[in-house]
């Protein structure tokens, strides 16, 4: 009875993780076939794809737009969140769980409103569509990832240490930057990993704000209407998809490191 | 006012409505080992991080040597802390963790070597300067953290509740080890503890504590023997009351109705029919198989066996509770010790009577 149950178990998961990957796993499989048709059976291997992948320049253009935006989106909500749980976890800020809910709720709005109402606004005030405002639209939504990264990291280490660092003779920004920044230093990486994800893959808001320059998703979804350039994306895919398994393994490398660090401050605590 | 080196000067700290420090009023001195001692939540740590300067006053001031520095940043102030958690930084070696607050010094490398070295050789840790902070024990993190603070040559230093996560035996080599490095610097140390024991074996001087303000700032020889209030009593350890009425005055002398122990003398102001509250030591009451003129009798109602001494509980007439007693076992004959049940007579030296006004 125990072991028939066990081997349901097991067969659930074996499923889930099947539904999961397989179709990730077409990417590279059909980026290899030398077919412009995306159908088995397989006909034979190319490299061709890569090759046309790199031809093509305005693929190119794109991938060099969305990595501009992803990177500076990163840099710029995770500073933002450094600062905003940094006051949430050190000081008495009144209203500051209200605060925090707040700075959240883009996470709860559909893209695709927030999308429509910043272009609203932005039509209303008269600023012209460009990159820039699609760092803006991704920030909104990256803020609070980076917040929440970073708070979980702040309230794992004594505020004392901070103290004993004034105590010391150093003044606040010294104080950051000889124990704070060190210490979340972690969470600060993890924070940047995730918010360039978040803002490379997203598609909603930018196509709503890109304007005339596209980012590879909106790229993407255009060369979708053209069969045989399907290949090409596929192969562009596939390289994201490793680049994209590469950070991950890297943030949970990061975070588990810092975790480990953590018990340890715990330990002595 | 010459040798008030800290003066904190009618001090309150409120916490919303709350104050944590009620309008204390103290001076520290020169050199000397300054325990505040209370229960949690007498405001004991708060007063310790406002002289630190984590904490400001709602009101009054605080001045070290003189000089006002009641709105003072921590970074400014001639003081330095060792915390309860050490606060050892997690991501530095111990070498560098002594060496943090040198920055501003700007000691060439040689000169800073040798006082981090020196440090180390004080706290006996000589060769651990490469450790990782979490390759040390809680004993050898209380030394670092020690060593970081007066590595820096503070005028004062303040420790708050530094020995609470150490084990008993560690504890009390700590205290003794504390103790003498206190004489040797000479600096001003400012204690925070709960545990009266620790107080009344290392301060020179000890205030106590209650709900955010000051009961009494003595030596520990006079807070035990000569206590002002029930609480201070109370807390410092264990003590009995009895309840007394002054019924004559000849001149400074009163006489004590103190109930079921008889009658007592003591040199206090209070006029006759005044309530007054008469205090007993156990260690100061003598016990004997044997009556004599004005011993109390009573009956052993409990015997503990505590290895260098005895403990009794003995009912007597009129009270309650038991008398608590507690007698040194001077002699090895053990048959000369009281079993429950027996008829014991207790006596004390005049002068071993404390009067404490009455709270009722």
């Amino acid at each position: 009875m125990r072991k028939k149950r066990g081997a349901g178990l097991f067969a659930y998961a074996i499923l889930y993780l099947a539904f999961l990957y397989i179709p990730v796993l077409f990417l590279p499989l059909f980026s290899f076939n030398d077919s412009v048709f995306i159908v088995f059976p397989l006909t034979g291997f190319t490299t061709k794809w890569y090759g046309q992948m790199l031809a093509d320049g305005a693929m190119l253009h794109a991938l060099g737009n969305s990595l501009e935006v992803g990177a500076v989106t990163a840099a710029l909500s995770t500073v933002l969140g450094l600062l905003a749980a940094k006051a949430l976890t050190r000081y008495r800020v009144p209203g500051g769980a209200g605060l925090l809910a707040f700075t959240a709720l883009p996470l709860f709005i559909p893209d695709i409103v927030l999308g429509i109402s910043i272009l609203i606004l932005l039509n209303a005030i008269g600023v012209p569509l460009s990159l820039l405002t699609v760092i803006a639209g991704h920030c909104l939504i990256c803020v609070p990832f980076a917040i929440t990264v970073l708070m979980s990291r702040f309230d794992g280490f004594d505020k004392s240490l901070e103290e004993a660092s004034l105590d010391l003779g150093e003044n606040g920004w010294m104080t950051f930057w000889r124990v704070t920044f060190p210490l979340a230093l972690p969470g600060i990486i993890s924070s940047l990993l995730l918010t360039f994800i978040v803002s490379f893959d997203e598609f909603l808001i930018a196509y709503f704000l890109a304007g005339s320059e596209a980012t590879l998703p909106i790229y993407i979804w255009g060369q979708l209407r053209f069969p045989y350039k399907l290949p090409a994306v596929l192969a562009l895919g596939a390289l994201i998809l490793v680049a994209s398994a590469v950070l991950v393994v890297l943030a949970e490398w990061v975070r588990s490191h810092g975790l480990k660090e953590r018990q340890h401050t715990m330990v002595g605590a | 006012m010459t040798d008030d080196f800290i003066r904190i000067d009618h001090v309150t700290k409120r916490f919303g409505g709350v104050a944590a420090v009620d309008d204390v009023d103290v001076a520290i001195r020169r050199g000397e080992f300054f325990s505040l001692l209370g229960p949690s939540g007498c405001g004991k740590t708060t007063l310790l991080r406002m002289i630190a300067g984590f904490e400001f006053p709602s009101a009054g001031e605080i001045y070290v040597e003189g000089a006002r520095v009641t709105d003072t940043p921590p970074h400014l102030r001639p003081s330095n802390m060792v915390f309860q958690s050490y606060a050892i930084f997690p991501h530095l070696n111990v070498f560098d963790n002594i060496a943090y607050g040198m920055r501003k010094a700007r000691l060439g490398r040689a000169e800073l070597t040798r006082r981090v070295e020196e440090a180390l050789a004080m706290i006996k840790l000589d060769g651990f300067g490469a450790r990782r902070a979490d390759e040390l024990s809680g004993g050898q993190r209380q030394r670092v953290a020690l060593a970081r603070a007066l590595v820096c040559r503070p005028k004062v230093l303040l420790l708050d509740e530094p020995l609470g996560a150490l084990d008993k035996r560690l504890r009390e080599s700590m205290q003794i080890e504390l103790r003498q490095l206190q004489k040797t610097v000479g600096i001003t140390f400012v204690f925070v503890t709960h545990d009266q024991e620790e107080a009344l074996s290392m301060s020179d001087r000890i205030a106590v504590m209650s709900a955010g303000k000051i009961l009494q700032v003595a030596s520990p020889r006079e807070l035990y023997e000569a206590p002002n209030c029930r609480e201070v009593a109370d807390f410092i350890g264990e003590i009995n009351f009895f309840d007394g009425v002054v019924t004559r005055r000849d001149g400074d002398v009163a006489q004590i109705d103190a109930g079921p122990i008889g009658r007592v003398q003591a040199s206090i102001g209070d006029a006759v029919g005044a309530k007054v509250l008469v205090a007993l030591r156990p260690e100061k009451i003598a016990l004997s198989a044997d009556p004599s003129p004005g011993a109390v009798s009573g009956t052993v109602a409990a015997a503990a066996y505590l290895g260098e001494r005895s403990h009794y509980n003995v009912a007597i007439a009129g009270r309650d509770e038991p008398v608590s007693v507690s007698a040194q076992n001077a002699e090895k004959i053990v048959t000369r010790g009281h079993a429950p049940g027996d008829t014991v007579y207790l006596s004390w030296a005049a002068d071993a009577v404390v009067i404490l006004p009455s709270d009722a």
